[in-house]
């Protein structure tokens, strides 16, 4: 009689999926400030992986009739090493060791976060659907789904087509010097020795002719060694990798007078993030550019972009100045995709908005692919909105502005540039 | 040397699955020689991902999908892979034929640890014991839960995920108190499940509906009704007695608390013979896999890796130690097995004295009636020696919420063993663990309330999360629900009231 064994290894791996989805479907609320917690600390470069998620213990328990603490209770532990009978001793502090019996570590949990980690497809959903992203631009974003297929070295195994005969032929002649080696070298002693015996004995002796039957076989066993092996056949490897096609600058342009609070930037932050992430699935290498501005604009770390804070008045027109510097210095727009992004609250000096327009016409957006604009504000648009406002007219499809109140209005800033992607 | 190499049932560390077949039929042999009655069993290789699944499932090869399952995942995915903890070598399930887990990344000594532990310790168990015999029905358990998963499915698809969700964590709430400790339930079978879930369906609703006709009736029978009390007993299993007779729910609403509720009470044996099954188990691999060494089987490294693995998993660290979480379960009933074999076998003055029944009988006699006749709690107050009281260290504290101090009143000496054992045995009932909650009364011709009653035990109150299974409770039955608490000396509070005035849609 001979046991049953099942070798259950290769059968599907997440029966837990369901589960899983299910829970991040019923906790979306939690998880959802979570990950607004999560892209608060993050670079903006920095979506491409899962997140650890902490959502209150609290808030995901699953409550049972219960006894609490109280009332008389007696419980039996192990170990004594100083206990007399009818010793009396302080209550230990709660959430330590002590009675309970084991139930105080789980019912301690409770209390505290309750962390995992989300995908990055789990992560990026949730990222999307805070910015009302439709489903067939969510779908591009998250998929990879145009690959090229490039040279990795050899391998091993393979199909025919792929033998690579330089490396296989190199390599069996490898094999063939270094199995055949010792034979030659025996060989060619033996070859002397015959014929210092030739030399020196009569041609009928016994010697001469194990010598000779000697050589014969060895040559023989030479001879025998396979010219080619399985075992020296190298294939050239190819494995696919997502293809973007080249290069891209991304310009975050940010007004960082008093009056951008921290909502107000960490609204931007979306905005700047959901650019990159298109940018990411279309261009091999971007680099991103940071420039702040009050009444003068320089170009910072993305680190002091968002956290540091200046006080004053405000010049837009000098980023813009500065970022048509930057890019016929740096990013000639023959070799580089050109994208802009800028977020401000639309304060402006009121001389200074027709020459930011001015700047947009003649020498910047010529150059660019994209210029998008939101204006995070609540009251009237002032006068820099409707010198945009002239532009988008000008420029349909290269020129995207929207006024936002919540996250979920960014979106028909970069409807066009999707809409063209597609295509 | 030589030759006792030859004997060997296999080499190395690595395990192939001929080397685990060899090793199935040589510990077997032994095991068949010891005596073990088993189910056939069937041993299951998977990899670590599939045994967090199965943990997810509380085990099981088939669940239903609910939330819940989702977090203990990555719950356990978070732990493992940080590193906080291993994954246990192995699962078992009580079911004919018996399936046992073997992990992939188990060494070929883990294997025979496990098949020796799962497959024939638990097993036998499982086969033996009579809480399992009687509540389980380890042929059909399988099958129900394809039901159950398919029938839930389905639900889901018809009524929407969401109310199915909230369905089943109102029952999941209620588990612990939806198990019946002392009537025994019908055995379960697919084929009889699938014919009488639509049969049941008919009929309950018609009982329920029975119990709740608002025709007008003669004023006599309303004065009689007013005397009868519902339900004429107090009636201890919350979930059936939803399912019975909840006012509201429709039939595959109480069809999906019936199938938590025999899940529930599937797993209700395995939480009153954690020490007793585990120490069982752990004295078999650990026999069994001795007696091989004793053959010259396996070999002094084979035992080297076993036995490491083995003083870790049967460890038991004192009250003072960080790692200390209670009595571990494994370590306890470890000891109590190979206590009562010394007993039987080198039994003391002392040994003869307690247990003059069992001290120099046959030690697979005695094995075999406390293995089948016992849970924790009576199988401790039975057989917990003094003497391993005193290799334990055992010691009992009094928390007394009206004394400013903990007592520690009784230690591992002559005039406390009795108490001890008294508090250890306590401690594994799982009838005091839980709280004593009650389907007290219905109040069937007026508002159509449901009253619970809390039998304080020890002046132990209830916890903050009572609050929120009673609104659970609240939401299956669909009318009021109120709590009340009674104390020892027979006085009546009420603790907690949940108004709900959910109608039915096209009642009046």
């Amino acid at each position: 009689m001979t046991v049953r064994i099942v070798d259950r290894r290769q059968d599907s791996r997440n029966k837990s999926s369901i589960n899983r989805s299910r829970f991040i479907r019923r906790f979306k609320g939690q998880i959802r400030k979570a990950v607004a917690d999560a892209i608060a600390k993050r670079g903006i470069r920095d979506l491409e992986n899962g997140e650890k998620i902490g959502i209150p213990g609290r808030d995901i328990s699953e409550p049972h009739f219960q006894h609490g603490q109280g009332g008389i209770r007696e419980s039996v532990h192990p170990g004594n090493d100083r206990f007399q009978s009818g010793d009396e001793m302080d209550r230990p502090p709660p959430g330590g060791q002590g009675q309970g019996s084991g139930k105080a570590s789980p019912d301690g949990e409770g209390i505290d976060d309750f962390v995992f980690t989300l995908t990055r497809d789990e992560f990026l959903d949730i990222f999307f659907d805070e910015l009302a992203l439709p489903n067939l631009v969510k779908r591009q974003l998250a998929r990879i789904d145009e690959y090229k297929r490039v040279r990795a070295g050899y391998t091993q195994t393979g199909v025919a087509t792929n033998i690579n005969l330089v490396r296989t032929m190199r390599g069996a002649a490898g094999r063939r010097v270094a199995v055949g080696g010792p034979y030659a070298t025996r060989l060619r002693s033996l070859q002397a020795e015959l014929e210092q015996a030739l030399d020196e004995m009569p041609a009928d002796e016994a010697e001469i002719d194990r010598l000779k039957r000697e050589i014969v076989h060895l040559k023989a066993r030479h001879e025998a060694i396979p010219f080619i092996d399985p075992f020296d056949l190298r294939y050239s490897n190819r494995i696919r990798v997502p293809e973007p096609s080249t290069q891209a600058v991304m310009f975050c342009v940010m007004d960082v007078s008093g009056s951008m609070d921290e909502a107000k930037k960490q609204m931007a932050k979306r905005f700047f993030m959901l650019l990159y992430l298109f940018l990411n699935r279309n261009y091999e290498h971007i680099e991103v550019v940071f420039l702040r501005h009050h009444t003068v604009a320089e170009e910072v770390d993305e680190d002091n972009f968002f956290h540091s804070r200046e006080t004053g008045g405000t010049i837009v027109s000098s980023a813009l100045k500065l970022m048509r510097d930057i890019i016929t210095e740096r990013y000639a727009s023959s070799a580089w995709n050109i994208y802009c992004a800028q977020a401000s609250d639309g304060d402006n000096w009121n001389d200074d908005s027709p020459l930011c327009r001015e700047l947009l016409a003649e020498s910047i957006l010529p150059l660019v692919q994209y210029f998008a604009y939101i204006e995070i504000a609540d009251s009237e648009p002032q006068n820099l909105w409707r010198e945009y406002e002239e532009l988008a007219g000008a420029y349909p499809g290269l020129f995207a502005m929207q006024r936002i109140t919540a996250v979920s209005d960014i979106y028909p800033v970069f409807r066009e540039l999707f809409r063209k992607r597609l295509a | 040397m030589t030759r006792k190499r030859s004997r060997l049932i296999a080499e190395g560390s690595d395990w192939t699955l001929e080397a685990i077949a060899l090793y199935d039929t040589e510990i077997g042999r032994v095991a068949r020689n010891y005596g073990l009655d088993t189910y056939r069993h069937q041993l299951e290789v998977i990899t670590s991902e599939q045994m967090m699944d199965a943990y997810a499932a509380i085990g099981m090869p088939v669940y239903y999908h609910h939330w819940s399952f989702g977090k203990h995942f990555l719950e356990t995915e978070n732990r493992y892979k940080r590193g906080h903890m291993g994954l246990a070598y192995e699962i078992v399930i009580n079911s004919d034929p018996c399936i046992a887990y073997l992990m992939e990344e188990n060494t070929l000594t883990m294997q025979a640890l496990v098949i020796a532990h799962a497959a024939y310790g638990h097993n036998s168990f499982f086969k033996g014991n009579h809480l399992f015999k009687q509540w389980t029905s380890a042929d059909a358990i399988i099958d129900y839960l394809v039901f159950a998963r398919n029938y839930i499915a389905e639900c889901e698809e018809r009524h929407g995920v969401d109310s199915v969700e909230q369905l089943i964590d109102a029952c999941h709430s209620l588990s612990n108190l939806g198990v019946d400790r002392y009537k025994r339930s019908p055995p379960l079978s697919l084929e009889k499940e699938k014919n009488r879930q639509r049969e049941r369906e008919v009929y309950l609703q018609a009982q329920v509906n029975d119990l709740w006709r608002t025709l007008p009736r003669h004023e006599a029978a309303v004065a009689a009704a007013e005397e009868r009390r519902f339900p004429e007993e107090p009636e201890e299993n919350l979930l059936y007695f939803v399912e019975k007779n909840a006012p509201l729910l429709e039939p595959w609403q109480r069809e999906i608390v019936r199938i938590t509720r025999k899940i529930g009470q599937y797993f209700y044996p395995q939480r009153q013979t954690q020490v007793m099954n585990e120490g069982w188990a752990c004295f078999w691999h650990y026999t069994l896999l001795n007696t091989l060494y004793d053959e010259g089987k396996v070999n002094d490294g084979f035992m080297f890796e076993f036995l490491q693995s083995h003083t870790n998993v049967v460890y038991q660290p004192p009250y003072h130690h960080p790692w200390y979480s209670g009595i571990n379960p494994y370590a306890l009933g470890f000891a109590m097995w190979q206590d009562i074999r010394r007993i039987c076998e080198n039994p003391t003055d002392e040994d003869r004295e307690w247990f003059p029944g069992i001290a120099g009988s046959d030690w697979r006699e005695t094995f075999d009636f406390a293995m089948r006749n016992f849970k924790d709690e009576s199988f401790i107050a039975q057989y917990l020696s003094p003497r391993l009281m005193r290799e334990f260290k055992l010691f009992s504290v009094l928390d007394d919420d009206r004394r400013g101090k903990l007592k520690v009143d009784a230690i591992h000496d002559e005039p406390g063993y009795r108490a001890l054992r008294r508090n250890l045995a306590e401690q594994y009932n799982l009838g005091s663990s839980d709280p004593n909650i009650q389907v007290w009364n219905v109040d069937l011709s007026g508002d159509r309330s449901l009253t619970l009653r809390h039998f304080v035990h020890q002046r132990r109150p209830l916890s903050a999360p009572s609050d929120a299974a009673l609104e659970h409770l609240a939401c299956l039955w669909g009318f009021t629900v109120r709590l009340e608490q009674q104390s020892a000396d027979g006085e009546v509070a009420l603790l907690a009231e949940r108004k709900t005035e959910k109608r039915k849609r096209g009642e009046r």
